[in-house]
């Protein structure tokens, strides 16, 4: 108590805080003023320019110090400990209310852990590269084995269909399907509008009108269509997917379900990436539907009849396109539910983590969904679809 | 402790706070005196917390006057406040550890907004009170999600006191520790509280803290401090809560070492 009336007296206190006078290895410290959390930065600072350890005689006088807490209580114990060279030190006049303080800093912290050693240079950047390599094959094992887990529990779920857990899917397909169709109609119906504007803006100049309905029909249905949805669908729900198992798994309710005699895999992934699975096919098509509706405006706008437009399109279309863009659906839809439960599951105690991985989530998935795009084009070219 | 003709701590006045139509906190009247340690009992969602959070102004009041250490924080400005925040610590019912910084970083914190120390004297000072409340330096590395509950209580009571207040809250410091780990964190706290002069503010469910660390005890119920004094002086209450909830400490457990009332 008699601290704390000293510590609103030191603010209005003189900011003397210690005086040295120094001989032939010797040095006298005079301390004064408030030894404080306020003053320790100045109070380090005037007791490292004395240099005290380079004296080997050492007398600190704390009678004129008026205001004393740990802070001040640890820099006059490190004066005192000095660095490890034989010398003589002397306290003299520590007040007696400072006493039982200036024991308890002396009792503890024996060595000084320094702050944040890092080991820095080629050779550490080369540990990093390591370190990612490993981490990459990791999380490609860790895909892997949960692909492996939801194959066999499908498999076994087959034998018993009530292992599928229809309320939970039907919930998650609400969420993941019926509230998302707005946003996915609307940037649909956008990007059809958009491709058909150009495709007028540029064809008109050599006056190939007609073929625009081609590059709308053929691209929406083919990749545009698909690819928007994923990447709508991997930003909106693999992102939540992630978050909610991170934060499930931080607060231990992952843990809780593995005690009751319950896989995870089973309540929580298998539905989530059985809506996905569902939703996204649905999605895309009326996705595809809205980007060829939003073409039409644009060739009405452009001059040319709707009904013309749908007949131009009857013919530029193929239902092979249309395959081609419903087969690549699904197989977008298991990467995104896998990469996001797989990074939900990664995710550790800290904040920083679920962030971490929710960001990785999406970006992960994003990448995926074009790389197999790719890879399904190359295919598709192949067998002349 | 407690001597008069100083500030004191804290004054709470008339305050009503509530949730919708529902008065949690009902005119409660409570002083706490500058070096006191000061428990408050009362019944699970009886408002103990909200009381502490309301002090704190995390949550608003609906009527009466909060003045800790003499500043009324409906006349203070945005300095007064952050000069009153520097002066004291809170050590959260959970923890509420940064989850993203280890333990080390997060004692140095409240330093590193407040002071400009150099990085070697605010890890050293950050070792010093890390050992204080009964840690050792290695654990400094660790982070919040590799921590048992007892060390999670001691590293939020380690940063609560990081830059030595004057006033620490303390929101069920026992809670979730074993009797043995609880009797030593009482004990910790009554060892801080004399070296460094503090005053605290407990709020705890634990009758042998009650009993061993604080120097008065207020109980809380219908929403307003129905008594408060010396352990002893608040086992003879006549209210009826009071009665029935510190009955437990005459009997049956054997544990109290309290004066047996008549």
């Amino acid at each position: 108590m008699s601290l704390d009336m000293c510590r609103a007296d030191a603010v209005l206190a003189e900011k003397r805080l210690a005086v040295g006078v120094s001989g032939t290895d010797q040095l006298a410290i005079v301390g004064a003023g408030a030894w404080i959390a306020d003053n320790a930065a100045e109070l380090e600072a005037v007791i490292e320019a004395l240099r005290p350890n380079e004296a080997t005689n050492l007398e600190i006088d704390m009678g004129e110090v008026e205001a004393f807490d740990t802070f001040g209580a640890w820099i006059l114990e490190r004066l005192m400990r000095g660095d490890g060279r034989p010398r003589r030190v002397a306290l003299l006049r520590l007040p007696a209310r400072f006493h039982d303080l200036a024991e308890d800093v002396h009792e503890t912290h024996r060595q000084t852990p320094s702050p944040g050693q890092r080991i820095a240079g080629p050779l550490a950047r080369l540990a990093d590269i390591g370190r990612g390599v490993e981490a990459a094959f990791e999380e490609v094992r860790r895909l892997v084995d949960m692909v492996g887990a939801l194959v066999a529990l499908c498999a076994t779920a087959l034998l018993s269909p009530r292992r599928f857990r229809w309320t939970s899917i039907v919930h998650q397909l609400d969420r993941v399907g019926v509230r998302s169709m707005p946003i996915i109609l609307l940037i649909t119906l956008l990007i059809g509008a958009i491709i058909a504007q150009q495709g007028f803006f540029h064809f008109r100049q050599f006056g190939a009108d007609d073929y625009v309905v081609d590059l709308v029909g053929v691209l929406t249905l083919r990749e545009i269509g698909v690819l928007i949805v994923s990447i709508m669908v991997a930003g909106r729900s693999g992102s939540s997917y992630t978050a909610e198992l991170g934060s499930m798994k931080m607060r231990e309710e992952i843990d809780a379900l593995r005690t009751m005699g319950r896989d995870p895999l089973e309540i929580l992934v298998l539905p989530r990436i059985l809506a996905l699975v569902v939703a996204l096919p649905l999605l895309t098509l009326i996705g595809s539907l809205a980007a060829l509706i939003g073409g039409g405006f644009v060739a009405s706008f452009y001059g040319m009849e709707p009904s013309l437009y749908l007949a131009r399109l009857q013919e530029a279309v193929s239902i092979a396109d249309f395959e081609v863009g419903m087969i690549k659906a699904p197989f977008m839809a298991l990467a995104i539910g896998l990469v996001a439960c797989a990074e939900g599951f990664q995710v550790r105690g800290s904040a920083e983590s679920l962030g971490a991985r929710t960001t990785s989530s999406v970006v992960k998935a994003i990448f995926l969904v074009i790389v197999l795009d790719g890879l399904f084009a190359m295919f598709f070219s192949s067998i002349g679809m | 402790m407690g001597q008069s003709g100083l500030t004191q701590a804290i004054e709470v006045a008339d305050l009503v706070v509530g949730f919708g139509g529902n008065t949690v906190l009902d005119h409660l009247d409570l002083i706490v005196h500058t070096g006191e340690i000061l428990g408050l009992a009362g019944a699970s969602g009886g408002g103990k917390s909200v009381l502490l959070r309301t002090l704190l102004g995390l949550i608003p009041k609906r009527k009466g006057q909060i003045a800790i250490f003499g500043v009324d924080q409906d006349k203070a400005t945005s300095l007064e406040l952050q000069v009153l925040e520097r002066r004291w610590g809170v050590l959260f019912q959970e923890g509420a550890l940064f989850s993203s910084l280890d333990v080390f970083e997060n004692i140095e914190f409240p330093m590193r907004e407040y002071l400009k120390l150099s990085p070697r004297l605010m890890r050293e000072i950050a070792a010093v009170k890390l050992e204080m409340v009964g840690l050792k330096p290695e654990d400094g590395d660790k982070h919040p999600s590799e921590l048992s509950g007892g060390m999670t209580k001691r590293v939020a009571l380690a940063r609560a006191l990081s830059l030595d207040p004057a006033l620490v809250f303390l929101d069920e410091p026992t809670s979730g520790l074993d009797p043995i780990a609880a009797g030593e964190f009482g004990v910790l706290i009554r060892t801080l509280q004399r070296t460094l002069g503090l005053t605290v503010f407990m709020v705890t469910h634990d009758l042998e803290a009650l009993e061993t660390i604080c120097d008065r005890v207020a109980a809380l119920a219908d929403g307003k401090i129905v008594e408060i004094g010396a352990l002893a002086q608040v086992l003879e209450s006549e209210h009826p809560w009071v009665k029935s909830y510190f009955r437990s400490v005459r009997s049956p457990l054997p544990l109290s070492r309290a004066p047996v009332t008549p």
